[in-house]
């Protein structure tokens, strides 16, 4: 009885510092921020009632959806093509997609924005190229604008579209693909009626990853957008500091965090946490 | 070894893959050795003028040692609270588990943005009890990178200790042996690489941290991406492109000595 007693004591006592320190830093004040958007600027559901009425937010909610669409697309098509190489490649091909796939990944999101300024702005890489080699006059616009964003955002995802997917292709029984070729399957129908539909689960997961992602994404809109094509986080952002708008800022975070966590349920529903790494 | 090849479609395809997530990394090169005050591609010479004045003005120094010091103490901060957390769980196994990892998980779950602004409230709701502690303090951004980052400490620390045989913390047990010294002489030495491992990686994602720091900072703790943002906000600075080159450059070294390191270990 008395050993008992003690573990219970010392899993609380090794547990407690983490737990306390968590509820102090991050429960209580998310609740605040909850208070907040039922309190600021006067008490009410006004802030939410704004959210479903005012033409802005509306706007800026349908272009987060539409943007986080058209990049989990993107990401997950690009991924797939890469993780192919690293999971099923030769030796060599297989070390060389590894170092593309984890040295951006490594590498902070500020560095990843600044170098698509670099090449995507109007005396970036490209345009000078372009230019160089006549095929254009006026340099085209690719940054600050929608264009910018989903490739900024896509180049930052994919490594992390890549990880559920590779944990797919890699639970793959390899001699179901060996069959279908051996009865004459060919090489693309193979690709489409075997190997993709096996590989579901890591591509629901590694879509759905991008999508959650691509919601709350923050710098490479604000920097590729350029203020043009204002996503969520950015209007959370300017509603506290251009315009100290706490019950507004607060209630978009509150609604943002419901909508990821609906869809986190449903996830979970179709895949296993273990199958996203 | 797969004897399921890919085809040349497939091979083409990834190679484009591959420029595609290379190329904004090479572009910074050129850039940062162009001899224009403005973002251009040098047109002729060459000149390291933008990496003379990271050394030179001050401030991406300043800012260099707060991220440091930044990212040493929330580092610290967010391994000691992941492991004996982990170390918890692991060795009582108690009831709720699940539920208790997953509200340690929640603020690597939760868009960044929303939990920038639950630490933007909670660090200027303390900011009126000390002056050095709050809002657009340094301990303040440290607190709360150390929130953003033992999630991912603490999942490390799980991760190491599933793969640690229970039979040799039981038999510590069974001769006696203390929670502390299994703790600490037992299972603490069988997963130290899971612990270092846990302890850099916290360090990193602190000193690239930008989403959160920028909601609870303004003028006194500037760290390294805050500058950085703010010098890509405004006019875009060179320097950002010499700086955005040696941090590659720190990032690929350290991935290859990482390689080399778990290939020899793979092969003893």
């Amino acid at each position: 009885m008395r050993g008992i007693l003690s573990d219970r004591m010392g899993a609380a006592l090794l547990m407690a510092p983490l737990l306390l320190f968590l509820i102090f830093a991050y429960a209580w004040p998310f609740l605040g921020v909850v208070k907040w958007s039922f309190t600021l600027p006067s008490p009410g559901l006004g802030q939410y009632h704004a959210l479903l009425t005012d033409d802005l937010v509306q706007s800026v909610f349908i272009r987060t959806l539409r943007i986080a669409a058209i990049v989990t697309v993107v990401s997950v098509t690009a991924a797939y093509a890469i993780t192919v190489v690293w999971v099923r490649g030769s030796p060599v091909q297989r070390v060389l997609a590894e170092f593309c796939i984890l040295v951006p990944f490594w590498i902070s999101v500020l560095t990843r924005a600044f170098g698509w300024v670099a090449l995507l702005s109007n005396r970036g890489l490209i345009n000078t190229w372009l230019q160089s080699i006549g095929f254009i006059s006026e340099p085209l616009t690719l940054v600050r604008n929608e264009f910018g964003v989903i490739v900024g955002m896509s180049h930052f995802l994919i490594p992390f579209a890549v990880f559920p997917l590779a944990s797919a292709m890699r639970s793959l029984d390899e001699r179901v693909l060996l069959a279908a070729r051996g009865l004459g399957s060919s090489r693309m129908r193979t690709f489409w009626t075997v190997f993709v539909p096996m590989t579901r689960s890591g591509i629901i997961g590694s879509a759905m990853i991008t999508f959650v992602f691509s919601l709350g994404f923050f710098v490479t809109p604000a920097i590729l957008g350029g203020g043009r094509s204002v996503m969520i986080a950015e209007l959370i952002y300017l509603r506290i500091f251009q315009s100290p708008d706490w019950g507004l800022g607060a209630a978009i975070s509150v609604v943002l965090v419901v909508f990821v966590g609906a869809l986190m349920a449903l996830l979970f529903r179709y895949v296993k946490p273990k199958q996203l790494v | 070894m797969p004897t399921y090849r890919p085809g040349p479609v497939s091979l083409i395809l990834a190679v484009l893959v591959a420029l595609f997530l290379l190329m904004p990394l090479l572009a910074v090169i050129p850039v940062s050795l162009t001899p224009s005050r403005m973002l251009t591609m040098p047109t002729g010479e060459l000149s390291l003028r933008h990496y003379r004045s990271l050394i030179e003005d001050p401030r991406w120094l300043e800012s260099i040692l707060l991220s440091l010091r930044v990212g040493v103490v929330s580092s610290a901060l967010s391994t000691v609270l992941a492991l004996t957390f982990s170390l918890g769980v692991w060795m009582f196994q108690p009831r709720f588990t699940a539920a208790l990892v997953g509200f340690v998980l929640l603020p690597m779950v939760v868009p960044p943005v929303v939990s920038a602004v639950t630490l933007y409230f909670l660090l200027t709701s303390v900011s009126g009890i000390s002056s050095f502690f709050g809002y657009d303090t340094w301990l303040g951004v440290a607190m709360a990178h150390s929130v953003m980052t033992v999630p991912f400490a603490t999942v490390l620390i799980l991760v190491s200790l599933s793969q640690l045989d229970r039979r040799i913390d039981l038999a510590a047990r069974g001769l006696g042996a203390t929670v502390w010294e299994r703790a600490t002489r037992v299972i603490m030495p069988n997963i130290k690489f899971g612990i270092v491992t846990a302890a850099l990686l916290s360090f990193v994602l602190s000193w690239e941290e930008i989403g959160v720091t920028l909601f609870i900072t303004s003028v006194n703790a500037i760290t390294l991406p805050r500058l950085m943002w703010m010098g890509l906000r405004d006019n875009i600075d060179p320097a950002i492109a010499a700086l955005s080159v040696i941090l590659i450059i720190i990032t690929v070294l350290v991935l290859a000595v990482r390689s080399v390191v778990t290939r020899r270990q793979a092969a003893p």
